[in-house]
């Protein structure tokens, strides 16, 4: 496929970009029947009349799904509809029994919001179109033909645990005047909806397990020029990939418009493998839902009263936590990005919240814990130790009794279960060796066995002093303090630090 | 009141994925004229203080606690498909080769 390099693509147009975020909310219950909302158990097992779409069984709204849709709109700054209805959106396709899904057309419950993003330390505003209410669909899986895609499949499977679990649709209206941001932009915006529903509580947003899902629509215009035709890529199952996809589309819509073609309006689908996107149904024909109000479920229309109770539930918006705590830490963007992307803000602050310095409880969390988390294939918040933990051993290195090597060890012994800081360093035998006698005998022969060091050292080539404290640490087993090690060492050959 | 083409008729026969031979078209048009016809009559008797209604009664706001139950079991969901494959309904093929 023909593509212009990104930077260039930009010299000559101007990318417009739109973005659709499907959330599968974390309800019990599904949106209209009672049938669990489990992932991943087995096939047609979360089924009855009501998702099955049996004659006579009829949907009933679930309320905290409701509850939760109007506190996502609250978050995202939009109206709440006094009064809406359910749609049925018509279609032929097997992932709904009832050959219809039950959606929102032109009521939507939340409309008209906004969420600010930070991208290189620019504030974009990403306006909210709508966000309504419907019900996911089942799987199908495609059978025979060459690619196991819907093209040429012989045949379909499908379950559908999945058909009616509640999920919201968060569209934005279009984003212009991003330029070569337009790709971080979008991810980044992704991230900020991501974060935003899991301070809420709504959803446990995971993109690998499809409960967050995002299409991108995307179209380039010569500058001055009307927008052009936009196409919508599917498929982009990571943040990574929301900017791969982005970033792909400018690049091949560049290509197509400089050859004096025209951009087809259609679905792409994404291909992870080599980062391009796939063309897949052509939207050339408007298609045609024939929506109308669902009348099997009477409108819903949430009191003023609901309203602000329900806005009084909503947590701490989640860019304005991290600039809290950004201040507080006197970290920068960067940092702070870091800990929400390594998921250990939260076990951070509350590390912080038990006494520890900001920096050495981030240390701690993003080195030593993701480690170990990662090996045991856990999150760190779920490792076997505790903030108290961590505030134990910071004492203990404050008073000199353990440095960090040894704290190490500490972490090490109380991941393993071997017990408290305490007990691990009583049981361990591990302290800072503080008395300057063992330490000037180690001293004495490591000098005696690099005697071309020591004359460097005399001679004023003070960086040659590593390889003695190195040596000493050695010997001590790493159990004595390298700051100390080192000024009896220069003390020792009368050399000034 | 209404009038039905041809070309609504050939729309709607798409969507219904209904195949009706070309020759056939009028005299459905002319049939489905005649029943929007006599819905239409409802409308000539409303007034216009009556506003238009979606649901036949004034309710609002019905809603169901979050609590799961369990549903059907997998073989009595399944009693009524036609084909099953790993414990999945089978349908057949969705779209043709591009």
């Amino acid at each position: 496929m023909k593509t212009v390099p990104f930077e260039e693509a930009l010299t000559r147009y101007e990318p417009v970009i739109g973005l659709e975020v499907h959330v599968e909310l974390g309800t019990q219950s599904k949106m209209f029947c009672s049938c669990s909302t489990n992932f991943g158990a087995e096939p047609n097992t979360q089924v009855c009349p009501v998702c099955l779409a049996l004659p006579g069984a009829m949907p009933v709204a679930n309320r905290a799904a409701i509850e939760s849709i109007i506190r996502i709109g609250l978050a995202l700054n939009c109206s709440i509809a006094e009064w809406c209805r359910m749609a049925r959106k018509n279609y032929f396709y097997p992932d709904m029994p009832k050959d219809y899904q039950i959606s929102q057309y032109d009521e939507p419950i939340c409309t008209d919001g906004y969420l600010d993003v930070t991208v290189d330390g620019k504030v974009v505003r990403v306006e909210i179109e709508r966000v309504h209410m419907e019900e996911d669909t089942g799987k199908l899986t495609h059978s025979g033909g060459a690619t196991g895609r819907i093209h040429g499949a012989d045949y379909s499977v499908v379950d559908y645990n999945r058909a009616g679990i509640p999920l919201v649709e968060i569209v934005t209206k279009t984003v212009v005047g991003t330029g070569a941001l337009a790709p971080a932009v979008a991810r980044a915006y992704v991230a900020e909806i991501r974060d935003l529903m899991r301070a809420l509580g709504v959803s446990d947003v995971k993109m690998e397990e499809g409960s967050l899902r995002c299409d991108a629509n995307l179209s380039l215009n010569r500058p001055g020029d009307p927008w052009g035709t936009r196409t919508e890529t599917k498929n982009v199952n990571s943040l990574r990939s929301v900017e791969r996809a982005v970033r792909f589309e400018i690049e091949r819509q560049a290509a197509v418009l400089d050859d004096g073609g025209r951009v087809h309006q259609e679905t792409r689908h994404f291909q992870e493998g080599d980062g391009t996107t796939a063309p897949g149904r052509s939207k050339e024909q408007a298609e045609d839902y024939r929506y109308f109000p669902e009348p099997d479920l009477v409108p819903i229309a949430p009191s003023r009263e609901w309203v602000e109770e329900l806005r009084l539930t909503l947590p701490e918006l989640p860019s304005v936590r991290r600039a809290r705590l950004a201040e507080a830490w006197v970290i920068g963007e960067f940092e702070m990005a870091t800990l929400v992307n390594a998921g250990i803000l939260d076990i951070v602050e509350e590390t912080v919240a038990a006494g520890v310095a900001p920096d050495a409880a981030r240390k701690w969390w993003s080195g030593e814990f993701t480690r170990a988390a990662s090996e045991r294939g856990v999150e760190p918040a779920d490792l076997p130790v505790t903030s108290a933990d961590i505030a134990r051993v910071e004492e203990l290195i404050a008073s000199g009794a353990l440095n960090d090597k040894l704290a190490r060890q500490v972490f090490e012994a109380v991941l393993a279960g071997e017990g408290s800081p305490d007990e691990v360093v009583a049981a361990r035998g591990l302290a800072v060796v503080s008395d300057d006698g063992p330490l000037l005998e180690a001293i004495d022969a490591a000098l005696a066995e690099q005697p071309d060091v020591a004359e460097k050292i005399r001679s004023g080539k003070l960086q040659a002093a590593g390889a003695i404290v190195g040596a000493v640490m050695k010997t001590t087993r790493g159990q004595a303090d390298a700051g100390r090690v080192r000024e009896l060492l220069l003390e020792r050959l009368g050399v000034e630090g | 009141m209404t009038s039905i083409s041809r070309a609504d008729v050939a729309h709607l026969a798409r969507l219904a994925r209904l195949a009706i031979p070309e020759d056939q078209l009028d005299h459905y048009a002319e049939q489905l004229d005649v029943i929007l016809q006599s819905v239409a009559r409802v409308g000539e008797v409303a007034a216009a203080d009556v506003p238009a209604m979606s649901h036949p009664v004034p309710l609002l706001n019905v809603f169901r606690e979050d609590i799961a139950r369990p549903g059907l079991d997998r073989e009595a969901a399944m009693a009524a498909a036609p084909a099953i494959e790993d414990d999945r309904f089978r349908v057949p093929r969705i779209l043709d080769e591009e």
